[in-house]
């Protein structure tokens, strides 16, 4: 690799300055560059506000729901069914059409092209397709909400055979468009899949080598590949429980009698169900938590002014997390009545991937040890991420065990856990990440004040909010009831605890309202953020403009000398040298590339 | 560079290093490399289903059904189709025009008397009872068949482009890169269905009946 010369065959490496070649000139019309857009950035805006404006349903509906559980029957209009629709859909759109593709569609799709120096994706009517399907997949779910009978109540795990049994609600229309959705979800997924993938790989600039890839790039591609071994579980459940409710076949379906009445199915296996789901479902869990992971590695970096600690062991560990979360899928079956045997192996398996995900969180406390911490808003968030990952990650121990598991299993303790640790945490990084990087989405900063205000009340707040909620579970509260009333041995105390996680959750979801006013008012009036206001290092803030233009890179693409960390370098004039930054000419080390080979940007 | 080697890199020693590296790409065209990535997911999606196939048949409700003689033709229309993709991508390689032509026309052509004679597969299962709730191998088959096809009829759109550019190409070398594409998805959808239709053939009756309707033409 000792490579001195600059090689100049017709291997592909050399002409990367090509990228641009038919098909991809400048768009003219409003249309065209807005709307109909192949631009991975105006992809990427569109899909994080779909992603956030479904994401507003979810959170409107937990408000519902937090209502009617803290002061029962408050709000007459929500009976039982109602309930348990609001819960299925809250989870749902909350797992899956808000954070995968805010992480992926959104953050994946901006981030990815300028943080290895490309020009845009490698297809980039693929990834404009990806969008419009993703956004067709958002009107099917929605959709759910008019049909008669409303949306699907089966939870989001949408188990068969109640899933599909009338009783259950929404079973008419509502089960048949989510399933349908969640196809349309999955063509989605891949066809913008296959471009992430395919352009860390292919499109990376000159000198931008696999183990110089800003840890954020690490994070989306690994969660990247999980989501496209993992989604084709969901597709052919999903397919086939479609086709179990619609053309009565027994792939899931056990021989059966409801409401007195024998129905038509016979010898399917709900079983078979719950492993393909779960077999999607666990990997899910680490597809938003990996770019959530290298997210938060890069702002850590940047705003602690130090190179990330162990590098190598963060790659390393997000691959390790990757290969052992697709065998540790039936930890979510414990009280399914499988084997013990199994059951001890999934036991296994799951303690065994806590081992590299805590590596990964000693290496972001080394590297914030002794570092120069400055408390920006995204520096906040990603604190407070850690927290609460290990607080949710800590109970994950617990319920990985099978005796802890069972009497846990379906009660608060689980609704605890998976809040903290799949739903509060990459929501922490999520904000952290847009007050990191909307300087360069927009060209001005978030307000400081309103963000710092956003972030106490959504921290403390969501402590307030699911913390309590293991106690809840140890009184064995069970999860998915629309209300308590009459339950010998819940006690009073616990009706108090449940009044106070409302109203907190009240307060969490006002501040969100705080954040989209800051959103909406710093786009057009914050103050002017300049091309690199946080001084980092990856080439997104090298670009020469801010918000960057088509094609990101002017008529140059960057060169990268060096890896994503170098910040505090001792005898280096300022305290960051950015990934496109050569020695200086002089000492002989690093030859500036002639300008035909891309040269230097700044 | 091997994988692992990649990943024994120590980035943070190779600042100033007087290093130019290149990227590290794969030296293998970006549009194949995606195509690559796609037949990943759609084997993931055929393993699952088939793994379903397998667990389901033993759950005591299976009748296997009596494949249709038509399957066998139908097999034969894929391979020669899967032949002729191969052909042209010949033709593109050695610069041969009228070679890389006929092979592409001939391939769209088999591949759709491939669909034709699932329709016709699927209107003899019927008509013999076969429905598709009756059994889960009924089931199956038709979800799998059906699955395949769309996939192929995929692969027919991307072959119309092809065709279609093939009436303005200067040279066989514009085409190459389509044809090449083309060619790789039709041998993997070809794998996919000796893979199904294997499945198919072994829960009905095992070697015996894989062997001898071998005169309707394997070859
Ligand atoms: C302030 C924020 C949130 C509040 C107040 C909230 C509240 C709730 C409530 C009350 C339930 C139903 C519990 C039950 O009756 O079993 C629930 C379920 C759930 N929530 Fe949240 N949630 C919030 C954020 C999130 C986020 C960010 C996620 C993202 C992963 C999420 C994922 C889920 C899931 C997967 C379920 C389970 C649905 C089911 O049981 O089928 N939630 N949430
Ligand atoms: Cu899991």
């Amino acid at each position: 690799m000792a490579q001195t010369a600059i090689p100049t065959g017709t291997y592909d490496d050399t002409d990367h300055d090509e990228d641009l070649g038919d098909g991809h000139h400048e768009p003219r019309s409003f249309i065209t560059k807005y709307i109909w857009s192949q631009d991975h950035k105006v992809i990427a805006i569109q899909y994080s506000i779909t992603a956030m404006a479904v994401g507003l349903i979810a959170l409107v509906l937990s408000w519902l729901m937090r209502m009617q559980i803290g002061f029962p029957g408050s709000l007459p209009f929500i009976d039982p069914e109602r309930y348990l629709q609001f819960v299925t859909m809250h989870g749902m759109i909350m797992v899956v059409y808000l954070l995968t593709a805010l992480f992926l569609g959104g953050f994946g799709n901006y981030l990815i092209p300028l943080m290895i120096g490309a020009r845009d994706m490698v297809f980039p009517y693929v990834n404009m397709l990806s969008y419009w399907v993703y956004l067709l997949a958002v009107l099917v779910l929605v959709a759910s909400f008019f049909v008669p009978g409303g949306p699907t109540g089966a939870g989001w795990t949408l188990y068969p055979p109640q899933a599909i049994l009338p009783g259950t609600a929404g079973r008419d229309w509502g089960i048949i468009l989510m399933l349908v959705s969640l196809i349309i979800f999955v063509v989605a997924f891949t066809m913008g899949g296959l471009n992430y993938v395919t352009t860390i790989l292919q499109a990376r600039t000159r000198g931008m080598t696999m183990m110089r890839l800003p840890l954020t790039v690490w994070g989306i591609f690994v969660a990247t590949i999980l989501g496209l071994l993992a989604f084709p579980a969901l597709f052919v459940s999903g397919l086939m429980m479609l086709l179990d409710r619609v053309l009565l076949t027994s792939f899931f379906m056990p021989t059966i009698t409801s409401l007195g009445e024998r129905l038509s199915y016979g010898g399917g296996s709900p079983l078979l169900f719950q492993h393909l789901f779960w077999f999607f479902g666990h990997p899910e869990v680490y597809i938003v938590a990996l770019p959530g992971f290298g997210i938060v590695s890069d702002l850590i970096s940047t705003h602690a002014r130090k190179n990330i600690f162990g590098y190598r062991m963060m790659v390393w560990a997000l691959l390790a997390i990757g290969v052992l979360s697709f065998v540790v899928w039936a930890h979510h079956m414990y009280v399914s009545g499988m084997n013990p045997y199994f059951g001890f192996f999934f036991a296994t398996t799951t303690l065994i991937i806590a081992v590299p995900t805590a590596l990964k969180v000693y290496n972001w406390v080394l590297t914030l040890w002794q570092a120069d911490i400055h408390f920006t808003v995204p520096m906040l968030f990603s604190l407070a991420f850690i927290l609460t990952f290990v607080s949710g990650g800590m109970s994950g121990l617990f319920l990985g065990n099978v005796v802890v598991d069972v009497p846990l299993s379906d009660t608060y303790f689980v609704v605890a856990h998976f809040h903290m640790v799949m739903g509060v945490a990459p929501v922490l990084v999520i904000f952290g990440a847009i007050y990191h990087w909307f300087p360069k989405v927009t060209g001005r900063m978030l307000n400081d004040a309103l963000g710092k205000f956003h972030f106490w009340v959504t921290f403390l707040g969501t402590y307030a909010i699911f913390f309590p909620m293991h106690y809840l579970g140890f009184v064995g509260i069970p999860r998915r009831y629309h209300d308590f009333e009459g339950i010998a041995f819940i006690p009073d105390s616990a009706r108090e605890l449940n009044a106070f996680i409302t109203v907190a959750a009240l307060v969490v979801g006002a501040a969100q309202l705080v954040f989209l006013f800051n959103m909406a008012w710093s786009g057009f009036r914050g103050r002017p953020a300049g091309s690199n206001p946080w001084n980092a290092t990856t080439l997104e803030w090298q670009t020469p403009e801010t918000p960057p233009g088509h094609g990101n890179w002017g008529p140059r693409q960057p060169v990268v000398y060096r890896w994503a960390y170098d910040y505090s370098v001792p005898d280096a004039e300022q305290d960051f040298l950015p990934q496109n930054y050569p020695r200086p000419a002089g000492d002989g080390l690093n030859p500036e590339a002639p300008p035909e080979q891309g040269g230097l940007l700044r | 560079m091997t994988i692992f080697g990649t990943l024994a890199a120590k980035p943070w020693l190779e600042s100033g290093s007087g290093e130019f590296p290149p990227s590290g790409r794969l030296r293998i065209p970006t549009g194949r490399l995606g195509l690559i990535f796609f037949l990943i997911v759609i084997s993931v999606l055929f393993v699952l289903l088939g793994t379903a196939y397998v667990m389901r048949m033993g759950f005591g409700d299976w009748v296997p059904l009596d494949e249709p003689p038509v399957l066998w033709l139908n097999t034969l229309a894929l391979v020669l189709s899967s032949a002729a993709f191969q052909g042209a991508w010949i033709g593109v390689r050695r610069n041969r025009p009228a070679g890389a032509t006929a092979g592409l026309y001939a391939g769209g052509l088999f591949a759709a008397l491939f669909l034709a004679g699932q329709l016709v597969a699927w209107r003899q299962l019927d008509g013999l009872g076969y429905y598709v709730a009756s059994n889960p191998a009924n089931t199956f088959f038709y979800l799998l068949s059906a699955l395949h096809g769309l996939h192929l009829l995929g692969g027919m759109a991307a072959w119309g482009r092809a065709a279609a550019r093939l009436r303005h190409a200067g040279s066989a070398a514009e085409l190459r890169p389509a044809v090449e594409l083309c060619a790789l998805y039709w041998h993997f959808l070809l794998v996919v269905w000796l893979a199904l239709f294997g499945l198919l053939l072994a829960d009905n009756g095992g070697a015996d009946a894989v062997l001898q309707p071998l005169p309707h033409g394997m070859h």
